[in-house]
């Protein structure tokens, strides 16, 4: 009884306590400093969508539909139509990404590996609209993150 | 003399201590609390109903949304419920990457409870050491499912992919120099099991840690000891699951009462408080933390042996191989019939349930036979906690009650659904 008078008069375990946040004040710092640096990212990261090409500038997507059919959120908007070429082509590929979930499963269904779910993430929007993907948009982000998004499907390729 | 009048308060729904969206009318006299009315709904998105409008499949992300700090778990009871009424066998490798990724999903749940419970009751530094574990747990949900929280990696019949035998690598910038970033990529060198193994091994110095933080902190004692106390009686009378129930006294985890997954094989114990009151409750989960790690480490151990499928070999519920579709035509065929139909589930029902971090978090789901649920009940444990509000908070001070949300960890994905 004596002894726990004499400890809780001394502040130990307060002592203890600021003896630990003592001892990380002087520790080496954990912070990532964010714009300059980045946290790792897998391979497998679920970012901003990306619509893919073949090798000779052909787009890959078929218009198959099935991202559509397969999206959760219905955040998907596929209109297709037949090519000059004779050839299946979408007119329109919209994602709404005010609805999008970013749960993969448009990619996981791609027969044709077209649409993808990038490493970039950083994006906004500074008015009504900008959020809605357009497939110039998807194309466009396609073409800039290309080798990125071949060498990240390639490092994932055997658990897939 | 004037009539005196007791007061009401408006404790929320924007208040930082609400932990979300929790409205309580607290009816108070002076600062004693007669009365708590917690008013729910405000995160309702109608999970239930959207998935009757989905195919099983389609329903998973969801799962992740309910309980946004602990979504693997949400998963697994879904998954669970499916699996159990098409009446699949998950490969064993699968399983113990479930079993591991729900240990994961504790502490990280755990993680952040402390961490916030500590921030409400005043204790501000726990809240960034907590979120330093969090960052090595999220990077591991990411570098299996893609996404840091939610993850949707679960799937029925197995787990959506294997675990990557590489883990990404920070890189050097203007902060830090080659050497500092070759320190930080000390544990990053191998496969995401031995990064998780480094984790085991360095997370009960953690725990340690914040115990010298709190466990004997004379303030953060005078907050929790003795507040919120539910006999053990009255904990089963009010539906109470997980540490709530644990934390007054009754040794129930349906990790053990009804083993499912490996649980069975794991070596654990079920960590029990005496006095029911919030530092139980506390205890309780602190030790828990120790446990999932001790899973965790078991987990690992088999992994890194035993390889094997972690999807069942069934191409009507299991999406066939990327490589297949684009060479096997009935391979592309499954694969179209699966992403746009679904698999139907025969004319039944199930009730699933795992032990969540919280408490119980089951599934009920009945099927009428086809692609999707024909209802999906949610059982989630918080809804249960916090229909104890009033019981536990009364006769308390208005600062308690902040304890009390702390205690019951309060998430209100879950509760509104």
């Amino acid at each position: 009884m004596f002894k726990q008078h004499v400890k809780s008069l001394l502040l130990l375990e307060l002592l203890k306590g600021l003896r630990l946040t003592g001892r990380y004040l002087f520790a080496k710092k954990f912070t990532v400093q964010y714009p300059e640096e980045k946290t790792p990212m897998s391979p497998r990261f679920r970012g901003q969508h990306a619509l893919r090409r073949y090798d000779n500038g052909e787009e890959r997507c078929i218009a198959c539909k099935l991202c559509e059919a397969v999206c959760p959120a219905l955040a998907i908007t596929i209109e297709a139509a037949e090519r000059a070429d004779g050839t299946r082509r979408t007119t329109r590929y919209d994602i709404d990404l005010y609805k999008c979930i970013f749960c993969g499963f448009c990619e996981e269904a791609c027969p044709v590996d077209a649409i993808v779910e990038t490493r970039h993430f950083e994006y906004h929007g500074e008015q009504a609209g900008d959020l809605l993907m357009t497939k110039e948009k998807l194309l466009a982000l396609g073409d800039k993150l290309s080798d990125e998004i071949s060498r990240d499907r390639a490092s994932d390729a055997p658990y897939r | 003399m004037s009539e005196i009048r007791n007061y009401t308060l408006n404790f929320g729904p924007q208040h930082p201590a609400a932990h979300g969206v929790l409205r309580l009318i607290l009816e108070m006299d002076g600062e004693v609390i007669e009365r708590a009315d917690p008013h729910i709904g405000l995160l309702h998105r109608a999970t239930e109903k959207l998935a009757e409008h989905k195919t099983f499949n389609q329903a998973l992300p969801y799962m992740d949304r309910l309980d946004y700090v602990s979504m693997m778990c949400n998963e697994h009871a879904y998954v669970m419920a499916i699996e159990k009424m098409l009446g699949i066998q998950v490969p064993i490798r699968a399983q113990y990457i479930r079993v591991l990724f729900d240990e994961i999903t504790r502490i990280l749940n755990h993680l952040m409870w402390i961490g916030t419970h500590g921030l409400d009751v005043g204790a501000m530094t726990l809240f960034l050491y907590a979120f330093r574990e969090r960052e090595d747990l999220m990077d591991c949900y990411e570098a299996v499912s893609g996404a840091r929280m939610h993850a949707a990696y679960y799937r029925v019949g197995g787990v959506y992919r294997d675990l990557p035998d590489s883990m990404p690598h920070y890189k050097p910038s203007q902060w830090h120099n080659a050497q500092q970033v070759k320190e930080n990529n000390a544990n990053r060198q191998g496969s995401l099991l031995d990064f998780i193994d480094d984790f085991c091994r360095r997370f009960p110095t953690y725990v340690d840690e914040y115990e010298t933080l709190l466990t004997d902190n004379r303030i953060w004692k005078q907050r929790l000891v003795g507040i919120g106390v539910v006999s053990p009686e009255r904990a089963q009378q009010l539906g109470f699951t997980g540490p709530m129930l644990r934390g007054s006294g009754i040794a129930w985890d349906l990790r053990k009462k009804q083993p499912y997954e490996v649980y069975a094989d794991m070596d654990f114990d079920i960590p029990i408080g005496k006095n029911g009151d919030s530092y139980d409750r506390y205890l309780v989960r602190m030790a828990e933390m120790r446990e999932s790690c001790k899973i965790m480490k078991q987990c690992v151990d088999w992994l890194k042996v035993n390889n094997g499928a972690v999807m069942v070999d069934d191409l009507k519920v299991a999406p066939p191989k990327r490589q297949a579709v684009k060479e096997d035509m009935e391979a592309l065929i499954h694969h179209f019939k699966l992403f746009t139909e679904g698999y139907c589930v025969p004319e039944s029902e199930f009730y699933a349930a795992v032990e969540h971090p919280k408490g119980e978090f089951g599934i009920y789901l009945v099927s009428d036979g086809a692609n999707k649920p024909y209802r999906l009940k949610i059982r989630a444990p918080g809804f249960a906690h916090l229909a104890a509000m009033d019981e536990m908070t009364r006769g308390h001070m208005l600062s308690d009650v902040v304890t009390v949300i702390g205690t019951q960890d309060i998430v209100f994905g879950e509760i509104d659904r």
